[in-house]
Parts: C-alpha cells; structure tokens; sequence
C-alpha cells in the first residue's frame, strides 16, 4: 500500500531535528505539524513569524495573525514577529533549516517546477523560489504520479522551474529518494510498495 | 511638523498623479491599507503601477482600482485570490511582473536605503533570471535586481504618534515596513493615534522620518481565509 497524505507528512517530519526552524509550504507539507512529536521545532511563516501555533478556537480569530496561506492562526510563548524584508533576510540568509514543499515535477539533478503551468491560471510563486533558494535543507512532499498517472519524478522537468538543483530529498507515496550524483537513489519504500513499482513509475534515472 | 490629517482623501491631497508608482502594504487582506485605497479609487487616478505582495480580493483591497481600470501594472508575488485580476491579465488589459516575494521585500527595503540594486540567488536559473545580469560570488550564481522608489508609499499600521513613530501589530507588519520606506512620500492610515510620548521608544517599529502623513480610520481589518479549530475538539 502506498503512503497516503497522513503518512507522507509522517514522514517527512521523521526529517526534522530538535531545534530546527522550518518552513512548511501549502497542502501536505502543513499536515507535517501534526507529526513532529516532542521535538522542538519552531514554524516560520514567511509573512513574518516565528513560532507559529495552531488554528484559533471558533470565535478567537484575529485579522492581523495569519500564516502565509492566509489562514487564520495562534502565536505561541516563542513567537516573534517581524516585517517581510527580515523574514527573507532570514530565508535567504541560510538561518531556516528546512523547508519542506509540495511540487509538480521534480528532476533528477534536483530542479523543482511547483509554480506555473504555461497557458493555465499563473498566480504566482510567492515565497517559494526565496526558500528553496535560500533555506538549509528543501524536501518534497508529493505523489509520486499526476492523476493522469504520469511519473512527477523527471529526467528533466517540462514546467517552469522554481529553482535550479535545489532538492535535497523527495518524499512519495512510493517512498524516498535522494538527490546524489548522477541521478537518484531510493533511501526508502513505502511499506508494501516493491522497488520494481518505484521504478516503473519514476522516469528519473536510479542510481 | 503637522502630519496628522483628517480623512484618507487628504492625506492623499497632492500626491497623486496619473502613471504614477505607488508601493503598498500588506500580505494578502491582511494589513492592507484600507481607507487609502479607497480613496486613490475615488480620486479616480489612472495608469498606476502598483507594487504589492498580492492584489486584494474582488471588491476589497487593491481589487477596487482593478474593477475601475486604473490599475496598469502590477508588481506582486502571488495574484491567484482575484477574478477581476486574472481577467484583465489574461485579456492583456493589465501588466504582471511576477517578483518572487522575498526579492519583492527586499527591492522595497533597497530601495528606501539607498541601495539601488542587490544580488541574490532567488530565482537564478529560472524566467526571473532572464533578461538580468549574473555575477559569480564563490563559484555561485547570482542575479542583479534593482531597488524600488515609488512616488508613493500606502501603508496600515496599528499605532501612529503625532510625529508619525509606528506600531504594527503581529503579522499585519508584514510589506508595511518594507513599503513606507521606499516611498518618496509615505502615508500610513493607522487604527489609533495616541499623544507623542506615549509610545516606549524602545518599541517603535518604524520611526517617523519615513512617515510623512498620518490618517486614523474605522478599518474592515477583513479575514481572507477563516480557518478554526471547534471549541468541542480542544
């Protein structure tokens, strides 16, 4: 059985140490905040927060405490808030450990296209060529196939890129693979999914 | 120094004009400024380039000089919460210049100190790289972009004193301070002034040399994106 949602944010927070500050992308990356157990991480949100807390009790939302999808959160006993200028200085400047992103197509070599399909609705690529730019550690979380079972794991991407050789490591349904010399390696399959099964969906070459 | 005016539209007296640039505040509807916005929709001018992180919702924000046309530019990092936006862009009756969100702060941050152009790794390799120039800094990478100075900077802030020292409150900071900084005239419409003296000038978040007018309203303060937990689950 390949992981679902829950078990791929399970995952990937098994990537988190103690300590680290992290920015989460949108969709199953947020999931990733249910799982990190006892350890210490501090959330950042790139409109300008650190520690960041869970969704507000009905009733207690406020307008001026968001996170970087909009959403309506909580500040925590660590929080600190600053202006947008200082939140990339801190992305860009190394400071965030990880950041762990959704994707449309990631490349062997590491190239991440997770912002635009050309002739569709272009919205834009926020903060994400800042981080995977910037951040310490970039880890995607995504289905290993498009709903057309098309591979997402790419010799090449087809989409515009987000960033040039900037993934670390690439969290399926499948399992997990590392970005190394010359191609990638699997470092993990998912409980019951066979290495021939990764293989014949991935179009990157395995090394 | 009389920099306390009476509505948005004063504030604005004398500032605008058509094709001008204005930098605006805000990350999505959150501390985004208001009143001025809709006061610039009612001075009705026309063929302004506007930078700002987002552009509003339909009907709110930015959204309202998108419905009236006096929008020509956009310089944002993500649009996707406005159908009026997108049909304009799409008809090509609106320029984009997508900046990714960071390299828009930090445009807006030179900008406002002096600095008129900055190298940075965000972007290199992708459609934002083309067209500027690369320089290898330790074997890596990077691409020039250049700072911005607008005509007018549009800010919300929470707390102003008369000589324009401001508070921001929790994530509503967000492109305000970038923003006031890089106007050649700032305004900020704010929630409250309070008497000069009454703020710890140790707190201060922006000091008034970059603010130049001052306007308190009644804000909206609207929420984009409701998110809670039940009360029966905690």
């Amino acid at each position: 059985m390949p992981w679902d949602r829950n078990q791929m944010a399970a995952r990937a927070a098994d990537e988190l140490e103690d300590g680290m500050y992290v920015n989460l992308g949108i969709g199953i990356p947020t999931l990733v905040a249910n799982y990190v157990g006892d350890k210490d991480i501090t959330l950042q949100s790139e409109n300008g927060m650190l520690g960041m807390g869970p969704f507000p009790l009905e009733g207690d939302e406020d307008p001026d405490l968001i996170n970087a999808g909009k959403q309506t959160i909580t500040e925590l006993k660590r929080t600190a808030y600053f202006d947008s200028a200082q939140s990339f200085a801190m992305i860009r400047g190394g400071k965030i450990a990880a950041a762990i992103l959704g994707a449309m197509e990631v490349a062997e070599n590491g190239d991440l296209a997770n912002w635009m399909i050309p002739g569709k609705l272009v919205k834009g690529m926020g903060g994400a060529m800042d981080l995977v730019a910037g951040v310490g550690r970039v880890i995607v979380v995504m289905d290993h196939t498009n709903k057309h079972g098309e591979s997402k794991v790419l010799k090449e991407c087809t989409l515009p890129l987000t960033g040039k050789a900037v993934v670390d490591r690439i969290i399926t349904n499948l399992g997990v693979l590392d970005v190394v010399e010359g191609g990638l390696k699997i470092v993990e399959l998912a409980e019951g999914v066979t290495e021939e099964e990764l293989r014949a969906s991935t179009d990157a070459t395995i090394v | 120094m009389q920099k306390v005016y009476g509505s948005a539209s004063e504030a604005l007296e004398g500032t605008l004009f058509d094709g001008m640039l204005i930098a605006a505040g805000g990350f999505g509807l959150c501390g985004i400024p208001e009143l001025l916005i809709a006061a610039i929709r009612d001075a009705g001018t026309k063929d302004l380039t506007v930078a700002s992180n987002n552009a509003g919702v339909d009907g709110f924000g930015l959204g309202q000089l998108l419905e009236t046309r006096q929008v020509k530019k956009m310089m944002s990092s993500y649009v996707g919460e406005n159908a009026e936006f997108m049909r304009q862009y799409l008809s090509g009756e609106l320029e984009l210049e997508f900046n990714p969100q960071g390299t828009l702060a930090e445009r807006m941050r030179a900008g406002g100190a002096g600095i008129p152009g900055f190298y940075t790794k965000t972007g290199v390799g992708t459609v934002i790289a083309e067209g500027k120039e690369v320089k290898q800094f330790n074997g890596e990478d990077y691409i020039l972009e250049e700072g911005i100075v607008a005509d007018l900077a549009i800010i919300k802030a929470w707390k102003a004193d008369e000589t324009g020292n401001l508070l921001f409150r929790k994530t509503a900071r967000n492109f305000n301070a970038p923003a006031a900084t890089c106007g050649k005239i700032c305004i900020a419409e704010v929630e409250e002034i309070v008497p000069t003296g009454s703020l710890d000038p140790d707190k201060i978040h922006l000091p008034g040399i970059y603010v130049h007018r001052i306007v308190q309203g009644e804000h909206e303060n609207r929420i984009e994106n409701r998110t809670v937990r039940k009360r029966e689950d905690a």
